[in-house]
């Protein structure tokens, strides 16, 4: 006598969806990640081919064609967006300004992550006096005033690309290894026993090897900000001249050849701006978005 | 529902909006409640015990739907009270004890403030005569040296003293009906029958009625007037105590009570009763006898609609006339 | 408490020495001190010369613990361009930075807590889209743009606000806004992760259980304890303004400390950036330790143990 059988519905397992169909959903929803993406990838597709693009060489001046309006403001199809004081053409400018901005922030945040992440996890993993010390260094750095030592430091050895990724790429370790630390003293707790279990000898690069997978997600979020950040102030000290030097096209550079003129030319202030502000928010965003899409306790 | 009950609920319904559909997590409960009668509700983790008692004091979040034939509290209906009709009920007339004493108190304040915020949210008497009901309280409940404490943190005290204050708290404005969920659950169970004792002694003192939720048959024996079981979201058996655990007639209210030892009713070296399965899902259908996926006696009609049996003020609801009672003397 | 104020402050001080150190030795990147001094034209006797007149030929320890021992006393020698202490310097552009700190640290957390706390009441509602929207937009905007623009829009265009100087409370408008915007979205965030997180505690059940209103339970009961990560953060972004002031008050030549800093930068001033340097850092510590100090009282669980 047993009526029970499989099609009782108090019995019917609630649907579960898959691991990678959630993280899929999650991330086609997220329209704040997806335009992160997208807009990143246009402008990194824009600075790859950056030759092919831009109409004009960036370097070539043409003093007889000197501030020339853009073309919605009277100007010619030559010169999309006008030219700059020197005659060179803007829009072409603005193209190849995409490559230093990437190329800085993303080469800036991986030296500061290399660094980073190595005195983080160090920290987080052995604890006791390496972490004493690695804290002290992050203390050290938090109370150094960024923008001033990089800005002394440019005016000591000269502004340069290299320089300036060199200074920023040694400032910017400081969120790395903060979180990298957190995520590693977690980590650490929760694989331990595992790791324990596993044969005694086994050595702290296996440990490794699994601590990294899972602060990996972490890592990537700090990246794509500290990139961020790094475009930011490579900005900031080109616009104070005490960044990329002239005659290369930065963006920050070209907001400060504009500014005496923004009066009567505002493009030139707000192009290359506006331009700075779309890319570091969209890669704000795609940060943030990993962050959503990848952490466990989502903020819905 | 006779006039002097104070509180008196009937069909009380909640459902809940998860992803996958609604969950139907309180199916239609009736109970009533007099003056100064304690009702103990028993089940399991997930009967839907707690809901029940956040949708009678009105502190369920607003995505999860309450609705009744009939919620009332001294003639108030409860089911379309306004915000401030609620929260001059709460702590006043109607209070709550929770589960968790660690973490029910604000780390920020003094159990002082908090006890005096207690009486002074409502009509009061001046702040001094609230700090000296709060002394009084506070000695009732058992601790010592009472004038110090009030200027104790909560983190400077055990979860017991923080229960005990907890239950103070509650009487601060002499309510009419405390509503305790599982207060001692939470705590060591060398000070659970104290804090529990300290409760019921307390309510009796002051005539108030009291509806303990807990999953311990024990306590119930020892201080209900009424016992309602509840399992996934309904309630299976209510009436007097002494009807529901001499002659209990639910395959899961004598399942239960098979789980743990009585003295006096279970025989020595006899083995503990289980209940086998698993708790079903309550999203989407929900018909017929809701205990069936786990019933020994369950049979075809379990599908269907379930009668209620009722004898005096006990009564249960199974397809089986005695809930098989007499097939299970034979087995047990 | 005290106990942990004393090692706090210990370990700040150790900080202060080391920051102190790095800066210091940051003279030394280019090689040469004294041929950076003498510029370019120079002939090696006037390098030599210049070595010999500000000790250069030291060994840089040497070098180091005399400009600490006067660093300590607030002797932070002589400004190579203006010939004049460098102490007196800093102290009297120091006014104007630490005004414009204050006033934006207080813009900043006069927007972005209630606009925390309600995206925190009604979280994924368009207000709170609309804040965290704000929030990253702000992390993503160039503080020398965004004053650019605002020179323009209301110092040029509309003539509402004077686009430099620093003379009356107007003057102030714009850098604040500029300077104060920056650490709104870290505020805002912070805030509202706090609310959210406190909103769902027991002790909020607890006190709506006794009856409080809405208003008493956010403010009294949920704030208290939220706003407390919150004071701590903003000490630690007025630590960090003070780089901020630097563009911003060469933006809106505001004659303060920051300005300086870049003056003295293009100028080669070595002893007034070393000193700005350390200066700067003291005061992040400062702030950071007031910070700590400020969360531990607040936190009635820190106080007495």
């Amino acid at each position: 006598m047993t009526p029970l059988d499989s099609t009782d519905p108090l019995l019917q397992e609630q649907f579960v969806p898959s691991a990678s169909s959630v993280l899929r959903a999650r991330i086609l929803n997220h329209t704040g990640l997806l335009f992160g993406l997208v807009v990143v990838g246009l402008l990194v597709l824009v600075a790859l081919f950056a030759p092919f693009i831009a109409p004009h060489d960036p370097y070539a001046q043409d003093l007889t064609m000197r501030m020339k309006p853009p073309v919605f403001m009277g100007g010619t199809m030559e010169h999309l967006l006008g030219t700059d004081h020197l005659g060179r053409d803007y829009l072409s400018r603005l193209i190849y300004g995409a490559r230093v901005s990437l190329l800085i922030g993303f080469i800036a945040a991986v030296i500061s992550g290399v660094i980073g992440t190595a005195l983080g996890v160090a920290a987080g993993y052995f604890g006791g006096r390496v972490d004493a010390v690695v804290t002290f260094l992050i203390n050290v750095r938090l109370a150094m005033p960024v923008v001033l030592v990089a800005l002394a430091v440019v005016a000591i050895l000269g502004g340069s690309l290299q320089v300036v990724i060199g200074v920023l790429g040694l400032l910017l370790w400081d969120r790395f290894a903060v979180v990298m630390r957190s995520s590693t003293q977690q980590v650490r707790r929760r694989e331990y026993v595992a790791a324990a279990q596993a044969i005694g000898a086994s050595t702290p690069r296996v440990i490794l090897s699994e601590i990294m997978p899972n602060i990996v997600n972490n890592l990537i979020v700090i990246v794509t900000l500290e990139m961020a950040h790094a475009i930011l102030l490579e900005a900031a000290l080109s616009f104070l001249g005490l960044g990329v030097q002239p005659p290369t096209p930065s963006w920050g550079l070209m907001v400060a050849e504009g500014k005496n003129m923004m009066l009567f030319e505002p493009w030139l202030v707000l192009i290359p701006g506006a331009v700075l502000f779309v890319l570091v928010l969209a890669i704000n965003l795609m940060g943030d978005g990993l962050r959503d899409v990848t952490a466990p306790d989502n903020r819905n | 529902m006779s006039e002097e009950s104070l509180l008196s609920v009937q069909n009380l319904r909640i459902d809940i909006p998860t992803a996958s559909g609604t969950l139907k997590a309180v199916r239609g409960i009736n109970f009533d409640l007099k003056r100064g009668e304690t009702l103990c509700i028993v089940g399991e983790s997930g009967s839907g015990k707690s809901l029940t008692s956040l949708a009678l004091m009105g502190l369920l979040a607003p995505q999860i739907k309450t609705s009744a034939d009939q919620m009332d509290f001294d003639r108030i209906d409860l089911r379309g009270a306004s915000k401030s009709t609620m929260r001059s009920l709460r702590g006043a007339r109607m209070a709550m004890i929770f589960q968790e004493p660690m973490t029910s108190l604000n780390p920020a304040y003094t159990i002082g403030d908090q006890l005096i915020e207690a009486r002074m949210l409502h009509p009061n008497k001046g702040r001094a005569e609230a700090k000296n009901r709060a002394i009084e309280l506070l000695e009732k409940v058992g601790i010592t040296a009472a004038a110090s404490r009030l200027s104790q943190y909560p983190h400077q005290l055990s979860g017991g003293l923080r229960q005990r204050v907890m239950i103070a708290m509650a009487l601060m404005c002499e309510p009419e009906l405390i509503i305790a969920d599982e207060p001692t659950t939470a705590l060591d169970v060398t000070i659970q029958s104290q804090i529990l004792r300290l409760l019921v002694d307390l309510g009796r003192e002051m005539n108030t009625a009291m509806i303990l939720i807990t999953h311990d048959l024990g306590v119930v024996a020892r201080v209900a007037d009424k016992v309602a079981v509840m399992y996934a979201g309904e309630l299976v058996e209510t009436g007097p105590v002494a009807d529901v655990f001499e002659r209990s007639s639910h395959p899961y209210t004598r399942g239960l009570l098979r789980c743990i030892p009585l003295p006096g009713v279970t025989k020595r070296g006899a083995q503990l009763g289980t209940i086998p399965g698993i708790v079903p899902s309550l999203v989407g259908d929900v018909s017929g006898c809701v205990f069936r996926t786990r019933c020994e006696h369950v049979t075809a009609a379990c599908r269907g609609e379930i009668p209620a049996h009722t004898s005096g003020k006990h009564s249960f609801r199974c397809v089986h006339s005695d809930g098989r009672l007499e097939s299970a003397e034979r087995t047990a | 408490m005290l106990h942990f104020i004393l090692k706090r402050l210990g370990l700040a001080i150790l900080v202060a020495f080391t920051v102190s150190f790095i800066s210091f030795s940051l003279m030394f990147l280019s090689g040469d001190p004294a041929a950076a001094l003498a510029g370019e034209t120079a002939s090696g006797e006037d390098i030599e010369a210049i070595r010999v007149l500000y000790g250069f030929d030291r060994p840089m320890l040497v070098q180091y613990s005399e400009w600490l021992a006067g660093a300590v006393q607030g002797d932070f020698g002589e400004s190579y361009y203006f010939k004049l202490p460098v102490a007196g310097l800093i102290g009297e552009r120091l006014t104007v930075t630490m005004t414009l700190g204050v006033y934006a640290i207080s813009f900043a957390l006069l927007v972005a807590v209630p606009l925390g706390v309600i995206a925190a009441i009604r979280p994924n509602s368009l207000i709170d889209r609309f804040a965290l929207f704000l929030s990253v937009a702000g992390q993503a905007m160039p503080s020398f743009w965004f004053g650019l623009i605002l020179i323009v829009v209301f110092a040029i265009k509309l003539q509402w606000l004077p686009p430099s100087g620093a003379n009356s409370f107007k003057h102030f408008i714009m850098p604040t806004i500029v300077l104060g915007y920056y650490a709104m979205p870290a505020i805002m965030r912070l805030t509202r992760a706090g609310m959210l997180d406190v909103l769902s505690s027991d002790y909020i059940r607890t006190a709506r259980a006794k009856g409080a209103s809405e208003m008493r339970v956010l403010f009294k009961h949920a704030l208290r304890n939220a706003i407390i990560p919150v004071v701590s953060l903003a000490a630690v972004q007025m630590g960090f303004m003070l780089g901020g002031s630097i563009v911003v008050e060469s933006i809106f030549a505001l004659h303060g400390a920051g300005y300086l800093a870049w003056e003295s930068i293009a100028r080669n001033d070595l002893p007034t950036v070393q000193a700005l340097i350390l200066i700067f850092s003291m005061f992040y510590i400062v702030f950071t330790l007031i910070a700590d100090v400020l969360n531990a009282w607040l936190d009635p669980r820190m106080r007495s143990s």
